[in-house]
């Protein structure tokens, strides 16, 4: 405790000198790394200077009030009570400053909207409760989940130094271009935010809004989902590495090289034990939210999966629900989400774990066939 | 029939006693009794909520709650602070005030009167219970945004329902408020001449009654939403989940001047009476609260800055919100200008009621630095927005109902408080709340978003400072409970006057201020 508090008297000593202490110390808002970060940064140290000026003048009045005109000191009190030019004077004053700060943030405003001539576009999606990420230009596409460890937010192991801001997939782009982002939500409202980018919109179901940065340093920035969003709200957070041009373009080929492994895989047949392994990662990366790891669901919130009726009875029901969820609750259709063989491996495993012992399996193959044959429709985020 | 005759009926004739005189009494005095007790209560089951959410976020990690309740316990803290506490405990001060302010008998509908209050517990009944239902109770945020709040279970229906009732109260309250300004004010009483409380509630009611349809057809469409296959807020259906924010928004951004005018009212009768100098600047005070009162129905959309709304319509919110800075500040400059050059005392009101003024207005600045759109966009949803509306709420509504209960407690009890215990309460509170709330700016502007039941390391700090100071500010409340008790059992009689300074019809009347006041109109010059 006695160290804390020594960091708090740090934090007050740090407040009277530089910037980059404060952001250290995590008492401003974050170094800026695009311009528009630079912008508000300014922005905001500017009003809050004409704040504290108003601050002090009027309080200074008030507290020399509360020290001069006191009963106990004997002052005797006047009987004025208006004064118009006193009165139109406060009113004109505080007019103009505001008029004073009008300008310079409409400027800011008309930056942030200009999502115009970008040099790359990447979509966005939001989802209970991860981030999914499309690469409009080099037709890439991956989903982002907390990479934070379970046992960390129970308490059971020692918190990383990236405690919660830590994905399994980042988002990557290359510095010093401007990226197009459109956002968009497949379940409810979300909202993406890289406070050192100076980005942030909500994620809307149904509806595309976008925005833009461009990055000025390399480096990696850290975000998180600020729309309420359900349960795991505070548990989907966002990480951007912006990296030079040459590493991003190995990034590219790495990613399409991935995407191959993974078309291959969808016409593969597995045997069991393989499914049942595969299973359980994409089960701990997409279900256990809910679900939780042992099956068993939160009661009267998730429904358990381990003895349920639908894990227990007929193949095609169980696939059915996992690829096209169920309207009107948090089960999202997973069908756009995840691949052939992951969706196999995932039934699969559900089928075979804890209590459940149907002992079958889903080939990769019977999950094509349930897309009928139009894997590109069934992509679309799901609709009633 | 006589006066004194009128004198000997106060509690006679076969009226109800227990239990069933609170249920049927239709006198504005009980009735703004049972406000306040109601008030009270829901102060200490939502501030528990508060102190549950502030024990979860000690430390990073889930140590109490799981995420599901924690979000659970946000939302309804939220839903009853504002719904059942600070706007009952104003009704209360309306009906307590308006008639012994006005120089009339009681308020135009008693028996509405006696409705509007009675329906609010079965409101917060519905509420509370959905903690015990399958699911447990609403967790989608107390602006109950959908498509989230179309996934919820049963509670959401009953949370619609609750809303429903209250909105219904508020409206009936407001219609009975109205009607006694417009109508019973004593002769010679013109509106210019009204306390400035009176005034802030008659705009305050103007509002309720504009805005709380508003919420209700908003609920409306969720529970059709969610219950009757209309698509509203469904975009797949056709629909707009943005639709609910502009019309939630609508609402509730009068909403939050709902929530304060009454408060201002009440500063500007504690401070001139301390000051023992007239209010400086009444007619610039009635007209700044007008003009209040009419920009809060155009600045809706800076609720909703990162919607993705065009740069237009940014502009055009962001300016109209930064002019409400305008008329917000005329009246902070009148209270100081009021204290300027006069004799002042430092009883409790007076505490609390320089505390407003000083405090509100740091949760005006912040309110400034959020209404420029950009820097909103980099705050909103974040712990920044979380200190501005505590800031506003707490020390701003919430301070000016201790300021207005240790006022007229003499008055109404006929006893003083213990000068000393409300010296306690006050210093508690105030070095209590600024533990709390001050930190969480710093949160903010690091990034920490709002509505999180864990978060980074580099938050841990101010969160534990925060958590501190939540305890010593929710503990220091039960002071305030004690003082109210000991006040209602007894303590030095007070006096008529009760306050050296203090001017107005209600300080002409005995203390205690009899069961029926005004049964002949006084005269004002």
């Amino acid at each position: 405790m006695k160290g804390k508090w020594q960091r708090v008297g740090v934090m007050g000593a740090a407040l009277a000198f530089s910037q980059v202490t404060l952001a250290e110390y995590a008492y401003n808002l974050q170094a800026p790394a695009s311009q528009v970060a630079q912008d508000v940064f300014q922005l905001h140290n500017l009003i809050m200077l004409v704040c504290l000026g108003i601050f002090v003048v009027v309080f200074g009045a008030m507290f020399y009030s509360l020290l001069k005109h006191r009963k106990s000191v004997g002052h005797q009190a006047a009987h004025f009570h208006e004064n118009t030019t006193v009165e139109v004077i406060w009113t004109v004053i505080p007019f103009l400053i505001l008029m004073g700060m009008a300008y310079p943030a409409a400027k800011v405003v008309i930056d942030m909207k200009d999502t115009t001539n970008p040099d790359m576009t990447i979509k966005i999606t939001g989802y209970q409760w991860k981030w999914g990420y499309d690469y409009l230009n080099d037709d890439i596409s991956f989903y982002s989940n907390l990479a934070t460890p379970r046992e960390q937010i129970v308490g059971s192991a020692e918190k990383g130094e990236h405690y919660l801001l830590e994905v399994d997939e980042p988002m990557v782009v290359p510095v010093g271009k401007r990226v197009r982002l459109l956002i968009t939500a497949n379940d409810v409202l979300h909202a993406w935010w890289v406070p050192a980018l100076g980005a942030k919109q909500d994620a809307i179901p149904g509806f595309i809004r976008d925005s833009w940065f461009k990055a000025d340093k390399i480096g990696t920035y850290r975000g998180q989902c600020v729309e309420l969003c359900g349960k795991d709200h505070g548990f989907m957070p966002i990480v951007v590495e912006v990296v030079s041009e040459e590493d991003y373009a190995a990034w590219v080929a790495k990613k399409k090289g991935s995407a191959q492994a993974a078309a291959a895989d969808n016409a593969k047949s597995f045997a069991i034990a393989e499914l049942v392994e595969r299973g359980e990662k994409v089960y701990q990366a997409n279900c256990a939210a809910c679900h939780q790891a042992d099956g068993k669901g939160l009661p009267g919130v998730f429904p358990a999966i381990s003895g349920s009726v639908v894990a227990t009875g007929p193949m095609a029901a169980h696939i059915d629900i996992v690829m096209n969820g169920k309207p009107g609750t948090a089960m999202a259709a997973f069908a756009g989400q995840l691949s052939d063989a992951d969706i196999a491996a995932v039934v699969t495993y559900q089928r075979n774990a804890w209590d459940n012992k149907m002992g079958d399996l889903a080939q990769p193959a019977e999950i094509a066939a349930a897309r009928g044959g139009n894997a590109s429709e069934a992509a679309a985020p799901a609709a009633q | 029939m006589s006066d004194a005759a009128h004198a000997h009926d106060d509690h006679g004739h076969g009226h109800p006693t227990g239990i069933m005189r609170w249920l049927t009494t239709t006198n504005h005095k009980d009735i703004g009794s049972l406000y306040l007790w109601f008030a009270l209560i829901m102060l200490f089951v939502a501030g528990t909520m508060a102190l549950l959410i502030r024990a979860e976020l000690f430390q990073p990690g889930l140590q109490l709650t799981n995420p599901d309740f924690f979000n659970q316990l946000t939302t309804m803290h939220g839903l009853i602070m504002i719904f059942g506490v600070i706007m009952p405990a104003f009704s209360g001060f309306a009906n307590w005030q308006v008639p012994l302010m006005l120089g009339a008998p009681d308020m135009a509908f008693p028996r509405m009167n006696n409705w509007a209050f009675w329906i609010l517990p079965v409101a917060a009944l519905l509420l509370m219970v959905s903690f015990w239902l399958p699911g447990g109770a609403v967790a989608g945020g107390w602006t109950m945004y959908p498509p989230l709040f179309i996934q919820g279970g049963i509670s959401y229906d009953l949370t619609i329902l609750a809303v429903h009732i209250m909105g219904l109260s508020s409206i009936m309250g407001s219609i009975n408020i109205i009607t006694t300004i417009l109508n019973m004010r004593a002769p010679g009483l013109t509106l210019m001449k009204m306390p400035l409380f009176v005034w802030t509630w008659l705009i305050t009611a103007y509002l309720l009654i504009a805005t709380m349809p508003v919420l209700a057809g908003a609920v409306t469409m969720l529970l059709t939403d969610r219950n009757f296959g209309t698509h509203f807020f469904n975009a797949a259906g056709g629909g707009d989940p943005v639709m609910f924010q502009h019309i939630f928004w609508f609402f509730a951004h009068p909403e939050v001047y709902i929530l304060i005018l009454p408060a201002f009212g009440i500063v500007s009768q504690v401070i001139p009476t301390f000051a023992r100098k007239p209010l400086f600047g009444y007619a610039s005070m009635v007209y700044a609260t007008a003009s209040i009162a009419i920009l809060s129905f155009i600045v809706w959309a800076h609720h909703m800055f990162t919607v993705g709304m065009p740069a237009a319509a940014q502009l055009f919110f962001m300016f109209s919100t930064m002019l409400i800075a305008v008329p917000t500040g005329v009246k902070v400059f009148n209270w100081v200008a009021t204290m300027w050059k006069g004799s002042m005392t430092f009883e409790t009101p007076m505490l609390f009621a320089i505390a407003f003024v000083c405090l509100f207005t740091i949760g005006g600045f912040s309110g400034l630095v959020l209404a420029i759109a950009p820097v909103d966009i980099q705050l909103h949803d974040t712990y920044y927005v979380v200190a501005h509306f505590h800031y506003v709420l707490v020390s701003g509504a919430l301070f000016s109902i201790f300021a207005g209960i240790y006022y007229w407690l003499p008055k109404w009890t006929g006893h003083m408080y213990n000068e000393t215990l409300g010296k306690w309460h006050f210093w508690l509170s105030v070095i209590g709340m600024n533990i709390v709330f001050f930190p969480m700016h710093f949160l903010g502007l690091a990034g920490m978003p709002r509505r999180i039941p864990d978060y980074a390391l580099q938050f841990t700090e101010f969160n534990q400072i925060a958590t501190v100071g939540a305890f010593i500010f929710g503990f220091s409340q039960l002071i305030f409970l004690a003082v109210v008790l000991k006040t209602i059992k007894g303590g030095a009689k007070a006096s008529d006057q009760v306050w050296e300074g203090a001017q107005g019809l209600e300080w002409t009347l005995p203390s205690p201020a009899p069961y029926h006041t005004f049964e002949t109109a006084p005269v004002v010059k």
